[in-house]
């Protein structure tokens, strides 16, 4: 990609929520729920526990069905299409190309267990992108020295510590050459001394221009990285800023209160 | 008179191989059913777990139909009363496609069920995660949850294979000689019914035997945590009984146990 084309995409929108309303049952998790994120950003969201945050990563890539808004990934509307003025569910195909732009790290890793971390990497690209074992094995190798792994290619997750499998996922995730990376609470069910290991790569990945939509817990993480943070509380998105308006000079008392509690 | 004469005449000395003609009859029948019975009860599970009622609810009837009436009947109806009901008296199917018709459909409501379980046994996050990574449905059970709900699966299969290998017996009574058929017919027209029905135990417990190695080498050969079994091995009586840290399979499911 050429300079120029960088310049006049550094302010293309990748993600675009508009209005996002998901229940369940009777509970609404998110109501009316807007994000923007644009090329090169990395926002961070934060809240407290059942505040919908998660959901709203999920709703991102389709893995939860919104009940109402409309959510773009790059321009193109993700999940539905439009018929007679009405959001119908798209086809899967259709579904399925646009998540294969979007990696997704999850709290809980979801490695393939029944796969060596190599396999683990190689297998969407080789069956998702059609492309050559050898090719995809190279990438893949790489991307696992970079997460730290390159002596581990050959392991079964069982065999790998909960900062590895994760760090494995993320090159996982990375092997489709995704435009952009959600992580959801990616260090959450990780042992304190882990967590760091998993940080550092996402903190590399931001450095490297990814973008990002990044839930967590890990304010460090989100002071230090992030461009822009969002407080979500009770399905709402209560305050949002640059990560020194929200840190601190938080304007709305509920954010106040959530940081006071968690620093 | 027990004659054990007869007995190892028929196991040993038999120029015309009656048994081992009959055990060869007993045994293409159950793989074939038991193959059918397989991909049927694949595609009943898939079908029985969509959330399209036009799908679920054929599988569901299905399922109940076949599991809820005794297998006797079933071959009766398809052998005896198919050419009735259709009101065609030339509509005969052969015997042996009347058992492997009616056995196959059986055994597909209960391979169904047993799909079913090993599927909902794998973690959804797997599947979740080859979605996130651009997979399609079938893609992803194919590669990703299919493999993995193996493991649970091939027990109960080579449970349902064993009873099938025995339940080719109901083929005598439409007049297919396997084993039982076999002891049966020669039996009586030689008395000689009790010798033949020990002649056709000990091929029926020959081939569940067989049947029994070949199974745990698949269910070894599928275990990805083989390495696994030799740590256990090293670990004293005590810890292999009680399971003190023994990886469960699916690393997944560990961790979050762990949270």
């Amino acid at each position: 990609m050429s300079v120029q084309q960088q310049a006049n995409g550094s302010n293309r929108e990748m993600v675009r929520a508009e209005k996002i309303v998901k229940r369940f049952g009777d509970l609404t998790v998110l109501n009316g729920v807007d994000l923007s994120v644009k090329r090169r950003e990395v926002v961070v969201v934060i809240g407290p526990s059942g505040s919908g945050k998660t959901t709203l990563l999920r709703c991102i890539n389709h893995l939860e069905k919104i009940d109402d808004g409309r959510i773009y990934i790059e321009g193109e509307l993700m999940g539905y299409r439009e018929k007679n003025g009405r959001l119908v569910e798209d086809s899967e195909a259709n579904i399925a190309r646009i998540r294969s732009q979007v990696g997704f790290v999850f709290q809980r890793f979801n490695l393939f267990p029944h796969m060596t971390a190599l396999e683990n990497v190689i297998e969407a690209p080789i069956h998702v992108l059609h492309e050559s074992r050898a090719e995809v094995t190279g990438r893949a190798l790489a991307l696992l020295d970079k997460v730290g792994l390159a002596d581990k290619a050959n392991a079964y997750p069982h065999k790998l510590s909960g900062g590895q499998q994760q760090r494995v996922a993320i090159a996982r995730a990375l092997a489709m050459n995704p435009k952009i990376m959600l992580f959801d609470e990616a260090t959450s069910a990780l042992d304190p001394e882990l967590v760091g290991e998993v940080l550092k790569v996402m903190k590399q990945l931001a450095e490297e221009g990814m973008t990002m939509v990044v839930v967590t817990h890990e304010m460090g993480f989100a002071r230090d990285v992030c461009s822009h943070v969002i407080f979500m509380d009770k399905a709402v998105i209560v305050e949002e800023g640059t990560p020194e308006q929200i840190f601190e000079h938080a304007q709305n008392e509920r954010t106040r209160n959530f940081l006071g509690m968690i620093s | 008179m027990f004659e054990w004469n007869t007995v190892w005449h028929f196991l040993f000395a038999d120029p015309n191989h009656l048994f081992l003609i009959a055990a060869w009859r007993t045994l293409w029948i159950s793989v074939v059913a038991q193959l059918c019975g397989v991909i049927l009860g694949l595609f009943l599970a898939l079908m029985r777990m969509s959330r399209f009622s036009y799908l679920n609810g054929p599988a569901r009837g299905y399922i109940w139909f076949f599991r809820g009436s005794p297998l006797l009947v079933q071959v009766l109806l398809l052998w005896d009363g198919l050419p009735r009901i259709i009101n065609n008296p030339n509509f005969l199917l052969p015997d042996w496609a009347c058992i492997l018709v009616a056995f196959s459909l059986n055994e597909g409501a209960y391979m169904a069920e047993i799909v079913r379980a090993g599927i909902t046994s794998v973690d959804v996050g797997q599947m979740e995660a080859a979605k996130s990574l651009g997979m399609r449905y079938a893609l992803a059970m194919r590669r990703i949850v299919l493999p993995q709900a193996a493991r649970v699966i091939i027990p109960p299969l080579g449970n349902e294979f064993n009873n099938m290998l025995k339940t080719t017996s109901i083929a005598s009574v439409i007049g297919l000689l396997e084993l039982t058929g076999t002891a049966e017919v020669y039996g009586s027209q030689n008395f000689v019914i009790f010798e033949l029905l020990i002649v056709a135990t000990v091929y029926y417990l020959l081939l569940t035997t067989i049947w029994g190695y070949l199974q745990s080498w698949i269910e070894n050969r599928l275990d990805p945590n083989r390495t696994i079994k030799t740590e256990l091995d090293q670990k004293s009586w005590a810890a292999r009984m009680l399971g003190f840290g023994s990886p469960r399979p699916g690393g997944a499911g560990t961790l979050a146990s762990g949270r």
